[in-house]
């Protein structure tokens, strides 16, 4: 082996032995995105006619081209699959090699355990290399069970290997850019926003591309894979497109790891302000400070979902098929499908902004580890003041979240369906499942005043309600347990109206609970 | 420079820090087993021990973060539990390991700190940012471990308190940076202030402190000026003598004794220096080294495994 290259091996597999449940879980969920819309196609249609008038639908609507792909063959079990998978499935192989390439290589640096590493007996290229090869590793198992999953299903053997391989070939494309992006920038956190920031590029290329303009797909990684035709004629040339694009990276990177210093990057490090902004005034400001990025991520994100939902306009009931049990968990039965569907878009803009909100009810304990709180705590912030401006930050955040993933809804309504009145009907609607979001976000608060050290029991609740959501009336769960669920006793707004009753019990749940958890922390020792 | 020397009992406290019978246990670990320690208005006090002796936690306690067991703690007149901010207008804190926000410069960090503290004088700060050479524009993700430190020096020593709690400030910084901290700690000493140092450098507490308090197992197992305690470690003495001291060997408080020839060796509790030198005059002295107490020493005797008894 080259000196550059000396101890690569035990490298990659101390990382293998630390990314082996990452990897796993990566590939099971990957693979599960493609092999359930295949199970899903196949339920939602209970006939090829079925399948046919939807299929008609969607190759019409531009803003799901926009958001999948370019729709070829939908009218088959398979050409719906690559359609609504490739384009998420690669987002997914992408942001996984971005992970384990940042792992390996900046944060090991930030942290200083590189340093120790490096003091061994151990090659310039070493840590690189291991890093290369463990997300090889990773985008050989997701591209693999993917296939194997999409084979064994069954479905067309050479188009399912065609579907896998270009996913790993796009993975191992984003994981030689996440190494250019992890040689040019100067902290772990701007390497990860400029390789996410490529994976982000090529998505909107490609999208751009589909809609109106074909060479900007021709110029996005995604545009290569999904160019691969899988299930509507598959080719393999574009393959080679991916496998030229991740030689000419790695080349590059390699360039340009030769002419970095450990821990700095190509472009040096921004210096920051002398004095602080009036922001940084108050414990409140700085938690605002801090959780800015967060907020205005999900923000966009539960923007773009609404969105996602709104394109679907009116097409509900073509898009959903005649599968009664489809139709009665995405309308929840009610009488007009439409409203009904979008009582549900809003429960899953709501699920999804419980995720946001535990973990920013969690934040002030992740300060807590860090030390961060001992500073502030020390000077004349008292615990009180302290935590309630995490509190603001999160409840402010959850309405803001909720609030875009409502205009999103009623923005993409409005573009397909031309009624422009539409454009903040769901504002409202979304706000009003602010509640129990808020009493999930308050049960992390007590969470992290009672347990400190068992955090990850704040994920439980939403697991719970997701779980009822989904399984409740299928399985016919006692009233009791779906109740356990705080959206439960929700109306399903905005196919019913709005109950004060309601509303105002799950806020007085969410206020106690939260001033319960508040009350313990001033009690205990921090740290 | 500091503007107004303030008076040593600012609000009636003569002695801003007393704690009586500590105790903070862990599950079943006992961090603090009855810890008394009392600091002085406009002392320095040395607070030492082995690591993992309780020093934090004691300290963690004198700041309301860690709630007391039992036992009697009045800082500044107050409870530190009870009246945490407040008093907390009034001291600056350091702790040992520094963590800075990732995203936020260092000048960032120090105007938050200062303002939630209760406001800082920007003249001050600028001095001790120049006097230190620190680079406010990094950000905190890329600071070393004594620039951190420095930010949290900087950021303590700019505010207008009383009291200072220094927890092991100047385990990071290099020797010119070590000098220029104990330049500002005399500064704010002669202008009235009270310190409580936590330190393994003993030559910054033989220089800085007047008393101080060895602490061992969660316990005060020593305290008092430094000359009290020198009492009670040993001289080390070597001589060349006419002829055998047959006495030494059996004089109590001589210990190690080794004899070669017409050469003596020995270490000698300080109390019976007097027994043992009249010993070696009668024995005729030709030559004499005796070397006083160091306070490794006096450590060393405190914090190894089995000490003396």
């Amino acid at each position: 082996m080259p000196e550059v290259a000396a101890g690569t091996g035990t490298l990659l597999r101390a990382a293998l032995r630390r990314d082996r449940w990452l990897i796993l879980w990566w590939s099971l969920g990957i693979s599960a995105l493609y092999w359930s819309q295949a199970v899903g196609i196949d339920g939602l249609y209970a006939s090829q006619a079925e399948l046919d008038v939807a299929a008609a639908s969607m190759g019409e609507n531009t803003a799901m081209i926009a958001m999948a792909g370019p729709a070829r063959a939908l009218d088959t079990v398979g050409g719906q699959v690559a359609w609504q998978s490739s384009a998420f499935g690669a987002i997914a192989a992408g942001l996984m090699s971005m992970a384990i390439v940042m792992r390996h290589t900046r944060t090991e640096e930030e942290t200083g355990r590189d340093e120790l590493v490096r003091a061994a007996a151990v090659g310039r290229l070493a840590p690189v290399l291991a890093a290369l090869l463990a997300a090889l590793v990773a985008n050989v198992a997701v591209g693999a069970a993917t296939a194997v999953s999409l084979v064994v299903y069954p479905l067309a053997a050479a188009d399912s290997i065609a579907l896998g391989l270009g996913l790993t070939l796009v993975g191992l494309c984003f994981t030689g850019t996440a190494l250019v992006a992890a040689q040019v920038s100067a902290s772990a956190r701007s390497c990860y926003g400029l390789a996410g920031l490529v994976i982000g590029a090529s998505y909107a290329l490609r999208a751009v591309g589909d809609v109106s303009a074909p060479a900007l797909t021709w110029a996005s990684p995604i545009g290569w894979y999904q160019g691969m035709h899988a299930f509507s004629g598959v080719r393999w040339w574009p393959a080679l497109l991916l496998v030229a694009a991740t030689v000419l990276t790695l080349a590059l990177a390699s360039a340009l790891l030769q002419r970095r210093d450990i821990g700095a990057g190509l472009r040096a490090a921004r210096p920051g302000p002398v004095r602080a902004g009036r922001l940084l005034s108050s414990p409140l400001g700085l938690a605002w400070r801090l959780q800015r990025p967060t907020v205005l991520g999900w923000t966009a994100g539960l923007w773009l979902t609404g969105l996602a939902y709104g394109t679907i306009g009116d097409d509900v009931e073509s898009l959903l098929g005649d599968n009664e049990a489809t139709v009665e968990l995405m309308t929840q039965g009610l009488a007009d499908p439409v409203a009904g569907f979008y009582a549900t878009a809003l429960l899953m803009l709501a699920l999804i902004t419980s995720g946001f909100a535990i973990s920013s009810a969690l934040r002030p304990r992740a300060e807590e580890e860090a030390g961060h709180a001992e500073l502030l705590l020390a000077t004349a912030v008292s615990r009180r003041r302290w935590l309630a401006s995490y509190v603001v930050v999160t409840v402010g955040g959850v309405l803001l979240v909720l609030a875009a993933g409502g205009l999103g809804t009623g923005i993409g309504y409005a573009l397909v369906t031309g009624d422009g009145g539409a454009v903040l009907e769901y504002v409202g609607p979304a706000l009003a499942y602010a509640p129990p979001v808020l009493v999930l976000s308050a049960l992390a608060r007590l969470v992290h005043g009672v347990l400190p050290r068992l955090g990850v029991l704040a994920w439980l609740p939403l697991i719970g309600a997701v779980v009822v959501m989904l399984l409740g009336p299928v399985l016919r769960m006692p009233e009791w347990v779906q109740g356990l669920s705080p959206f439960h006793h929700l109306p399903a707004i905005p196919a019913e109206d709005t109950s004060v009753g309601a509303t105002l019990s799950l806020l007085a749940v969410a206020t106690l609970v939260s001033f319960v958890g508040q009350f313990a922390f001033w009690r205990r020792d921090i740290g | 420079m500091r503007a107004d020397p303030r008076s040593a009992s600012v609000g009636g406290v003569d002695t801003p820090l007393r704690i009586q019978g500590l105790v903070k246990t862990f599950g079943s670990t006992r961090a603090l087993d009855g810890l008394d320690l009392e600091v002085r208005a406009g002392e320095v006090h040395g607070f030492l021990g082995p690591n993992g002796a309780g020093k934090s936690t004691a300290i963690r306690v004198l700041l309301g973060l860690l709630r007391a067991d039992s036992g009697e703690v009045s800082l500044l007149g107050g409870d530190p539990w009870r009246d945490a901010a407040t008093l907390h207008r009034r001291l600056a804190y350091v702790p040992g390991d520094v963590s800075l926000w990732p995203n936020l410069s260092g000048g960032e960090c120090l105007d938050l700190l200062g303002r939630l503290r209760g406001g800082l004088d920007p003249a001050r700060r600028d001095a001790l940012v120049e006097r230190f050479g620190l680079d406010p524009t990094k950000r905190g993700r890329s600071y070393s471990k004594g620039n951190r430190q420095k930010v949290a020096l900087v950021a303590a020593l700019a505010a207008d308190v009383e009291l200072l709690l220094l927890d092991e400030p100047t385990s990071g910084l290099d020797p010119l940076m070590e000098a220029e901290f104990q330049a500002c700690v005399r500064e704010f000493r002669d202008a009235g202030g009270t310190v409580l140092l936590s330190s393994h450098i003993l030559a910054e507490v033989e220089s800085l402190c007047e008393r101080v308090s060895i602490i061992r197992d969660g316990r005060v197992v020593e305290a008092g000026t430094l000359a009290e305690l020198r009492h009670l470690t040993r001289t080390s003495v070597t001589a060349e003598l006419e002829r055998p001291a047959p006495g030494l060997a059996s004089l109590p408080g001589v210990h190690d004794l080794v004899a070669e020839g017409d050469r003596v060796q020995f270490e000698v509790d300080t109390a019976q220096t007097d027994a043992a030198l009249g010993l070696l005059v009668q024995a005729g002295v030709r030559t004499l080294t005796a070397q006083p107490p160091t306070l490794e020493d006096l450590f060393l005797r405190h914090y190894g495994d089995a000490p003396d008894a």
